[in-house]
């Protein structure tokens, strides 16, 4: 008779797999990401398409030079590629600058600290704040959406008295910023293909809007204006739900969204710097680990015998 | 006994593939050659009480032992033992098979008779000469579970959940021989004075609920619950917390919550001991799977090899890849067709081609998957770190040997990790470092 496989048990798989998982926060991004380029033109195009072909590109040569396995295929890149490029200013120097922040995600942040799964930061999160560092003349300079290129400040640098954005507006993304950052009616919905699709649970994002609504009442702010402005929406859905970078079990990911919130909302209101959510990200990303540690789920049967 | 029925912690929705399920038990003939290994249950090994040589007789003792955790093993069918061989199973532990050439007459040892089941202690020797085992699938001692000693059990739960996909044989015993496995419900209740008696069903098995619920209606003390469908809440530690709300504790038994679990095939095994002194040496299993034709549930004498049920079920060799004993999510697979059918198997499944995915493992995501389907609040992604980098002390931090080997995380895992075989080999390190350290 014929030789027969022996393997370990189980011997069926769920179809899910990581590149669908991916594939789902492709699709979900969608809707924003030709928003952007309805709103910013031929230049927002130009912007996704650059930075999640170096994001590619760059997985691929890392893999190719250190002689990995190829893990392209996975489609974390392109994620993070969209991602980061949703996060760039609609400026023509973005183009360029995206190939640098590909560099910097996918070489320094993702693939040197072990590839997928191992990164201690959130890629885009923090390609975004290198490139505000290294280029902020570059990456702070927003244009108002469908003009070609007049700069406008964004809703949450507008100074005090002047008129602000109507919630339409920013509801509908028609507000100056980054390319994907504005548009809450697409983040969200694609938010709840998400939790539909049982890629992301609703426990991050909740908290972390609701903590960041919650103090800018507190902080005498409208709650409303401070969850639509700025880059909380793509941010709270989309990159603080990474994870990688966000804590493995649900009571951790309370603890790590409510954090996320309290920084976010104390930047804005204390710090210099307009927006929060890019660093609020890479601070909590470093608190994962502990925050893993101490939020261990309870294992069955744990109690005392009779 | 509180009554709160709940759904497991955890765990995870499977195809349930029961194409058998409808389909009558046929009854396999006696083939010509039958093996009978000397380990079919969890503990010691039976020693081997006849020679090369000898006739036996079907229910005939072939091996027993006086360690506790055993059974006697039965000859199931009349006939010469033609070899005595030493054999390893595929845990790697080494065992004894006695090889019978049976001669097709099944003459039944002519001094049976029905057991004495007059009082507790006699019930329960019983229950160990009968040879039964869990024919569930772990295959722990009958009479070991039901020896609670002082302690009287609050209920007796009967296991009629079968999650696990493509297997069906519990469910025809129930169709085929419900009236005699609620008489040894009754029987069970009556020797150990437990006064409750819980069947659980699920919900995919509606046939089977109505008509115990039928059987049951005169009898106050037996009570049919349908369960929501939830893999893995067969196992028994599930169970118990979905009937009562209570958790086993950790290296603790049922009856330290106060309850006893017995399978259904078992009670109806016990029930027809009781009856006629006949042993356990035939068993139902489900036969299964792409590579057969003839799909359906069958009545074979133990010992069976599996090449004999494949030929008889028109096996296609050329696409059978793969064969499980048990189900698809903890069967384990068959080394060759030349593997007899032991107490405990309550299926065979026939994998082909399209039943099997080769995909590869990839690095894990941290995507926490595993930690919601796991029904033992364990977190696999983290137990499967520390196994493959052989750190025992956090292993058993992370409480390792609770891992009831349910195949929920891997199942649900999107890298397709390996984690249950990591588990595995990760208790095996932890065992092996705790008798180094002492």
């Amino acid at each position: 008779m014929d030789k027969l496989i022996v393997a370990s048990s189980p011997h069926i798989k769920d179809k899910a797999t990581t590149s669908r998982i991916m594939l789902d926060v492709i699709i979900a991004l969608m809707p924003t990401a030709i928003l952007s380029v309805y709103y910013f033109s031929y230049v927002a195009a130009l912007i996704i398409v650059t930075s999640v072909s170096s994001c590619v590109l760059f997985e691929y040569l890392f893999n190719l030079i250190t002689k990995k396995r190829h893990t392209e295929t996975d489609l974390s890149c392109v994620v993070t590629g969209l991602i980061l490029a949703l996060n760039m200013p609609p400026l023509k120097s973005s183009i360029i600058l995206s190939v640098i922040g590909a560099f910097v995600a996918i070489v320094i942040i993702k693939m040197l600290f072990g590839g997928i799964g191992q990164n201690i930061f959130n890629p885009a999160a923090a390609a975004r704040l290198f490139l505000t560092a290294s280029f902020s003349s570059l990456m702070t300079v927003y244009v108002a959406p469908l003009t070609d290129g007049i700069t406008a400040a964004t809703p949450l640098a507008i100074p005090e008295g002047e008129v602000l954005p109507s919630y339409l507006d920013m509801f509908l993304g028609k507000t100056a910023g980054s390319l994907g950052e504005t548009a809450a009616i697409t983040l969200i919905a694609g938010g709840i293909y998400l939790i539909f699709r049982k890629v992301i649970t609703w426990e991050i994002p909740v908290t972390y809007i609701g903590t960041v609504a919650l103090l800018s009442y507190v902080f005498g702010q409208d709650p409303l204006y401070c969850v639509l402005a700025g880059g909380l929406m793509i941010g709270s859905i989309y990159m603080a739900t990474d994870y990688t970078t966000s804590p493995m079990t649900h009571k951790g990911k309370f603890i790590f969204a409510a954090g996320l919130g309290l920084m976010t909302a104390s930047i804005r209101k204390f710090g210099s710097n307009t927006e929060g959510v890019a660093y609020s990200l890479l601070f909590m990303n470093a608190l994962v680990p502990l925050i893993d540690r101490f939020t261990t789920v309870k294992t069955f049967g744990r109690i005392k015998k009779k | 006994m509180t009554r709160k029925f709940k759904n497991i912690k955890g765990g995870v929705t499977l195809p349930h593939k029961k194409g058998t399920s409808e389909i009558s038990t046929k009854i396999l003939p006696i083939p010509k050659l039958v093996e009978i290994p000397m380990q079919q249950h969890i503990g010691a090994c039976c020693e081997v009480l006849v020679n090369k040589g000898d006739y036996v007789y079907v229910g005939q003792v072939l091996g027993d032992t006086a360690k506790f955790v055993s059974a006697p093993i039965h000859s199931s069918v009349s006939g010469k033992v033609i070899q005595i061989k030493d054999i390893i199973l595929y845990n790697g532990s080494k065992s004894v098979s006695i090889i019978i050439e049976p001669d097709g007459k099944q003459t039944v040892l002519p001094d049976i008779s029905k057991p004495d089941i007059s009082t507790k202690e006699n019930f329960l020797k019983a229950v160990r000469s009968s040879g039964l085992t869990g024919l569930g699938g772990a295959g722990f001692p009958a009479h070991v579970k039901l020896d609670t000693k002082d302690r009287i059990p609050e209920a007796l739960i009967i296991n009629a959940v079968e999650c696990e996909p493509y297997i069906t044989c519990d469910y025809r015993a129930i169709i085929e021989e419900g009236r005699e496995i609620v008489k040894g419900i009754e029987l069970i209740l009556d020797k150990l004075s437990i006064s409750k008696s819980y069947i659980a069903v699920e919900d995919n098995k509606p046939a089977a609920f109505t008509l115990l619920k039928e059987l049951t209606k005169d009898e106050p003390r037996i009570e049919t619950v349908m369960l929501s469908t939830k893999y893995p809440q067969g196992a028994e530690k599930m169970l118990i917390y979905a009937l009562t709300g209570r958790e086993v504790p950790m290296n603790g038994l049922p009856i330290d919550v106060g309850v006893v679990v017995m399978n259904v095939t078992s009670v109806l095994a016990l029930f027809k001991y009781c009856q006629t002194g006949m042993p356990l040496v035939s068993r139902r299993v489900t036969v299964e799977g792409d590579g057969v034709a003839d799909k359906g549930n069958y009545q074979v004498v133990l010992g069976t090899y599996i090449k004999d049920i494949f030929e008889y079920c028109k096996g296609d060799n050329q696409k059978t890849l793969k064969v499980l004993c048990g189900g698809p999510m903890m069967g384990i697979t068959a080394e060759s067709y030349e593997t007899p059918v032991i107490k405990q198997n309550n299926a065979f499944l026939f994998m082909t081609q399209e039943d099997l995915d080769f995909i590869e493992e990839t690095a894990c995501i941290r995507c926490g998957r595993c930690i919601d389907a796991c029904p033992m609040g364990l977190m696999p992604l983290t137990l499967n770190k520390y196994a493959l980098a052989k750190m025992t002390e956090e292993l058993e931090k992370y409480h390792i040997m609770n891992c009831i080997e349910c195949g929920a995380c891997s199942y649900v895992c999107p890298a397709k990790r390996h984690l249950v075989q990591s588990f595995r080999v990760g208790k095996d390190l932890l065992k092996k470092a705790k008798v180094k350290n002492g």
